[in-house]
């Protein structure tokens, strides 16, 4: 099976900013703002950037756990945007998600049993016995023993707690996964094993991933392509060789640089960004990143540079690859 | 779903550990807190005096004996007797039952509502909210007593009406707490996880919003069922709960104080009854506080 699992078209969620005691509407917080992109049967596809850029919003608004303000998200096809609150429901089964903290996306009152039990009580699978032969099996899966079923979240540690929740999204034996940081609150030791797992179960299941992260070497590693998103949008999404390789936007290009080197010896020219990310509520006008851009230019400051193909498959919103604007500046 | 299947990794040796969850953690924490195991035996007395008070009682708390008025305690009459020649220590026996009674189903009536009331405000906000809110705000200003005497002033006097009444008043204290919890709740990572699973709201409440917002509600209540006994009391004192013959404490009190110096003991005895009772409940609501509140452990 090939062909593309997901398609985002256009999606924004605006969250209103009100003042003064009458509420009225004083402007919007962009926390994702029009961004496309699509994810192909059986991939892992990131989404990357730093805090406070939009990639968790994005990864909840296309689970519609949070609604999206405007936009398309297709999922085999069909606008899961229109779905009603029972189709919804029905449509989840496809799609899970696996959250960024460990401690606390497990219900601390509920035994692991019951908590990868849920998923198949909610969507009626399977009678009781079939329900506890297929917790073993996922307890299995990632790596648990038989025994620890019957115990409680704060009796396991970080990188057990994770698994319980791949587990948990497993459950439904779902399409596509959406794993928000998964692997961030863990410590590094217990990153790769979560990884390894995360990979493996790919293999297994035929997974998709929306893999949303920061660490640039996690992304590295998991990743088949990425998208950078930079203040609600996205600036660049290529596969992961082109772009460690031959990254195109100013931001990407220093966001690579910051990666540590584990090699003391190699001397690597580090581009240090100047100012504060601007205010999602106050956005710039025309690029957004040309407040610290060091290539900043004229045209940077008035116009938005759209998302163009600017090598083969590979995506940038930049002035700087717009062969168009190169001829009118020359 | 083809699984591979490892047996290998199933581990036999691991030593098979007491069995362990949150209301067991806390009990096994609640019985090292010597001053509410103090409270709980406190409580177990006084329960097991109501439960059995027709066998220990030694006369019967309506059984007047003229002759033998305002007599102090003696070897036939424990703790002395009343103006009307009734043992006063059945009379408080008896009394036990009546307050407990009150203090455990007002509390459980205003519980429940409270429950329902906030669960609702909380999980869904807006509208909701604001008239639920809105109508524990309506109830909260006026002095609970003084709307206490006002229901019974309504409904007339009687002990159930004085339970009805205090019940009313103290909904907005759960009601308050629930709401509070909830909202906290509702952000919780797990909450989302739920609704990601494709759960229904109502499901989510029950399954995973109320049992988290529970323990507040039970140190609550029973912290609420002390205030409750002493609402009861002074009801009763003021005329407007139980009626005579019915030997409800703040009653015998309340009929008793003219003597308070002629005889003590008809006032000292249910005074001491009613302080007692409410220390144990207030000793085991601390108690349970401390074990189920993390935000108290030191």
């Amino acid at each position: 099976m090939s062909g593309n699992l997901l398609e985002v078209k256009g999606l924004k969620k605006y969250y209103p900013v009100q003042k003064g005691f009458l509420n009225s509407t004083a402007g919007y917080v962009k926390a994702v703002d029009d961004i496309s992109f699509s994810i192909r049967r059986g991939e892992t596809f990131g989404l990357v950037g730093e805090s406070g850029c939009g990639k968790s919003t994005a990864g909840r608004s296309l689970l519609r756990l949070m609604e999206p303000t405007a936009g398309e998200i297709l999922f085999e096809g069909r606008d899961i945007t229109k779905l009603s609150a029972g189709e919804l429901r029905k449509q989840r089964r496809e799609m899970q998600m696996v959250f960024q903290d460990p401690f606390s996306s497990l219900d601390p009152r509920h035994t692991v049993e019951r908590i990868l039990e849920e998923p198949m009580i909610v969507h009626r699978t399977g009678n009781a016995r079939e329900r506890r032969a297929a917790v073993d099996k996922l307890a299995d899966v990632v790596g648990l023993a038989k025994s620890q079923l019957q115990r409680y979240p704060h009796q396991f540690s970080g990188g057990q707690r994770q698994r319980i929740g791949i587990a948990r999204a497993l459950a439904l034996q779902p399409k596509l996964i959406v794993a928000d940081e998964p692997v961030s609150a863990l410590d590094v030791s217990i990153q790769s094993q979560v990884i390894n797992l995360m990979q493996d179960l790919q293999h297994e299941f035929g997974l998709t991933y929306l893999f949303i992260a920061h660490d640039l070497s996690v992304v590295k590693h998991i990743c088949d392509r990425v998208a950078v998103m930079y203040l609600g949008r996205i600036i660049e999404i290529t596969d992961k060789h082109s772009l460690y390789a031959h990254p195109q936007h100013p931001y990407t290009k220093a966001l690579l640089s910051a990666v540590p080197e584990p090699d003391p010896d190699i001397r690597k020219q580090r581009i240090i960004l100047q100012g504060e990310v601007p205010s999602p509520a106050n956005a710039p006008v025309g690029c957004s990143f040309h407040t610290r851009c060091p290539q900043a230019m004229e045209v940077c400051r008035k116009e938005r540079p759209p998302l163009l193909e600017t090598d083969s498959a590979h995506f940038t919103a930049c002035h700087l690859y717009d062969g168009t604007i190169h001829s009118q500046l020359a | 779903m083809s699984q591979p299947t490892i047996h290998a990794t199933s581990p036999s040796n691991v030593p098979a550990k007491e069995a362990s969850g949150p209301w067991r953690d806390a009990w096994r924490a609640f019985r090292k807190n010597k001053t509410a195991m103090l409270g709980l035996g406190i409580i177990l007395f006084f329960v097991m005096i109501a439960l059995l008070a027709p066998w220990i009682a030694p006369y019967d708390y309506k059984e007047q004996e003229l002759v033998n008025r305002l007599k102090p305690p003696s070897a036939q009459h424990w703790l002395g007797t009343d103006d009307l020649g009734r043992d006063l220590f059945s009379r408080l026996i008896y009394g036990a039952r009546i307050s407990l009674w009150v203090g455990f189903f007002s509390v459980i009536g205003s519980m429940i509502a409270g429950t329902i009331l906030g669960v609702l405000a909380g999980f869904y906000g807006k509208w909701i909210d604001m008239l639920i809110s809105r109508m524990f705000d309506i109830l909260l200003a006026f002095p609970s007593i003084l709307l206490a005497i006002a229901i019974v002033a309504i409904l007339g006097p009687s002990l159930q009406n004085a339970l009805y009444a205090i019940a009313i008043v103290n909904i907005p204290t759960y009601g308050r707490l629930v709401r509070a919890k909830v909202l906290s709740l509702r952000t919780e990572e797990y909450i989302t996880a739920a609704r990601a699973i494709g759960m229904k709201d109502s499901r989510i409440l029950i399954t995973h919003i109320l049992p988290n917002s529970l323990t507040p509600i039970i140190v609550q209540g029973t912290l609420g069922i002390a205030h409750a006994i002493i609402e009861a009391a002074a009801l009763g004192f003021l005329g407007l709960g139980a009626q005579p013959p019915d030997p409800e404490w703040g009653k015998i009190l309340s009929d008793s104080r003219q003597f308070i110096q002629k005889a003590p003991w008809t006032v000292i005895f249910p005074g001491l009854s009613i302080m007692l009772t409410v220390l144990g409940f207030n000793l085991i609501g601390d108690g349970l506080r401390d074990v189920l509140d993390p935000r108290m452990k030191k």
